[in-house]
């Protein structure tokens, strides 16, 4: 039984892992595999049921709707992808500072962490984005500006409780510099819950510009993505619901993914989710 | 425990502190002038001596310090400045919208413990079950699901389709039910896996045990007892929670034109009306420290050991 729930759990692991290179896949091949323009309006073409030619139909503006959806996944996934890497890093950076250094630089940066963890996080993403202004990169910046903390704050807790450990007192004995003993052997601790918290945010990341590129303050027209493609589509609810349907459905299976592959990376490793 | 409630009303003046600290400091980092977009929202052409002069009103001459001091004693006072977009009292036009989002909240709430309370219950008892699997598919439904999809969806499957119910506005119960469903679906999927968890770990617990020995019914030993217990990480899941259902309320009161606080939020983001942002983001941060302050009081009603020990983990 129990190596049958192990077999299960890394089953699921796979598939996942298998699926999320696939979306991957698409979003870096999209101009090779999308077989339309994803912008090229024709409006002799509007709102066509699929064809040979439009396997999916085509939008408002005659737009082919596979190729959009193809290229929406770049956004989506690109950016999730920019802002997870960003956020990481500067939470490592942050988190490993704090935790090394300790006390008033840890108090005041946990503090800070405190204080951007009082904001119901999307509240302060659209707050920032209401500030800066609508579009794409003001997004990127202020959902980075608010995940970092996550990672700040794991990071540090790893490197409190390692810190007093014997491979660190031994390393920093034989002379190694903070900065090495941060590289060298706190990192290598703090991957795994790193790899859980990623892939959860990666699937809210996604959420959060779909929502909002919905709102018309993320991506600007004539781009494709999947939530500003919802928004469009609304227009069409009575006539053309499968135009709001696709875009929807694609969020949905792949923040679904993420999210399995977090929960069963999560059970895995044997780590809380935030 | 006075002494602890003490300790955790003073923890949180540090945290209201740095919540005006960044709302603040918002504006001063955005690279938009407000006196510009005072003058632009209100469709006056920002010639230098116009802008000179607002400036001055604003007193955005002033010092940063005495800005941000000035900024506290306005708060302080419920002041949140005017609307660039319609001249009113910011704290006036958001009196005016909070029942309608406080309904929408409330009811979102209420419906998502009906629903998730037997499920999270039936779930735990009946492990590995059918009803088990449901409710991990609503869970991971409901985390993945986009709300104002799942809004639109609603939309086109019950006013479309079957014409049973009215697409958007606010007034009678019909109104009502879509915008609720929305909002609760990713509320029901986290509450019922927090009660179906937290019910698992009590069911390993001695005293069910002895209660089984002692030959009361299953039924006794898990309404009257597992539930009284399991029930507190749901409170506590309700406070932290508190995120999810506040940015629900922006969304699906787009979806559906629900004339509440979100969308005037959203209305003012797109107007650059500052004033009502930061007041949007300085009242939603509060809300949270409180609503977090208050899970506590109720953890500690419920189990007064934690004074001692401090708060629990989840």
């Amino acid at each position: 039984m129990k190596w049958h729930a192990a077999f299960k759990g890394q089953r699921m692991i796979l598939i996942c892992s298998l699926a999320v290179l696939v979306f991957f896949g698409v979003a870096l091949l999209a101009p090779w595999i999308a077989p339309h323009n994803p912008v090229k309006v024709d409006l002799l073409q509007k709102l066509k049921g699929p064809s040979m030619d439009h396997w999916l139909g085509t939008d408002h503006l005659g737009r082919d709707q596979l190729s959009r959806l193809i290229y929406g996944a770049r956004i989506s996934l690109g950016f999730a992808a920019m802002i997870f890497v960003s956020s990481l890093l500067i939470g490592i950076v942050v988190g490993a500072v704090a935790g090394y250094v300790g006390g008033w630089v840890d108090s005041i940066l946990m503090r800070l962490c405190e204080g951007i963890m009082a904001f119901p996080n999307l509240v302060l993403v659209l707050g920032i984005v209401g500030i800066f202004g609508p579009g794409l990169m003001q997004v990127l910046l202020a959902l980075m500006m608010v995940q970092w903390v996550y990672y700040a704050r794991i990071c540090r807790n790893m490197v409190v409780s390692l810190k007093e450990r014997n491979f660190i007192a031994a390393a920093r004995i034989s002379g190694s510099s903070t900065w090495s003993i941060i590289r060298r052997h706190i990192i290598p601790n703090v991957q795994r819950p790193i790899v859980v918290i990623g892939t959860l945010e990666m699937g809210w990341a996604i959420m959060d510009i779909s929502a909002l590129s919905f709102l018309g303050l993320g991506i600007q027209p004539p781009n494709a993505e999947w939530g500003a493609m919802i928004h469009e589509g609304t227009s069409y609810i009575r006539s053309h619901p499968e135009l709001m349907i696709y875009p929807g459905l694609l969020i949905l299976i792949v923040v679904m993914v993420f999210n399995i592959l977090g929960e069963a990376l999560s059970d895995k490793y044997g780590i809380a989710k935030r | 425990m006075i002494g602890y409630i003490g300790k955790r009303m003073i923890a949180i003046i540090p945290i209201v502190f740095i919540a005006t600290l960044v709302t603040f400091g918002l504006i001063h980092l955005s690279p938009v002038d407000p006196a510009e977009a005072y003058l632009t929202a209100a469709h006056i052409y920002p010639t230098p001596e116009v802008l000179e002069q607002k400036r001055h009103e604003f007193g955005l001459d002033q010092p940063l310090w005495t800005q941000y001091m000035h900024t506290l004693q306005k708060i302080a006072r419920l002041d949140f400045g005017t609307s660039y977009l319609t001249n009113q009292p910011v704290w006036n036009e958001v009196v005016s919208r909070m029942p309608a989002t406080a309904e929408l909240a409330l009811w979102s709430m209420l419906f998502s413990v009906i629903v998730s309370v037997p499920l999270g219950i039936l779930a735990a008892v009946y492990r590995n079950s059918w009803i088990d699997m449901v409710s991990r598919a609503i869970s991971y439904l409901g985390a993945s699901i986009p709300q104002f999809w799942l809004g639109y969806l609603l939309i086109f499957f019950f006013s479309v389709k079957l014409d049973l119910l009215p697409v958007e506005g606010r007034g009678s119960w019909q109104n009502l039910v879509l915008p609720t469903v929305a909002l609760s679906l990713v509320l029901i999927a986290v509450y019922t896996r927090l009660l179906r968890s937290s019910m698992l770990e009590q069911m390993q617990e001695t005293y069910v045990q002895y209660a089984r020995m002692r030959g009361l019914r299953e039924r006794t030993i898990m309404l009257k007892h597992v539930l009284k217990l399991a029930i507190t990480p749901l409170i506590t899941g309700m406070g932290i929670n508190l995120g999810k259902l506040l940015t629900g309320t922006i969304i699906v009161e787009q979806v559906f034109s629900w004339p509440g606080f979100g969308r005037y939020f959203v209305d003012a983001i797109f107007n650059r009306d500052i004033p009502v942002i930061q007041c949007y983001v300085f009242l939603a941060a509060c809300l949270f420290i409180l609503c977090n302050l208050l899970v506590d009081l109720v953890q500690l009603y419920m189990d007064p050991r934690i004074s001692s020990k401090g708060r629990a983990e989840h």
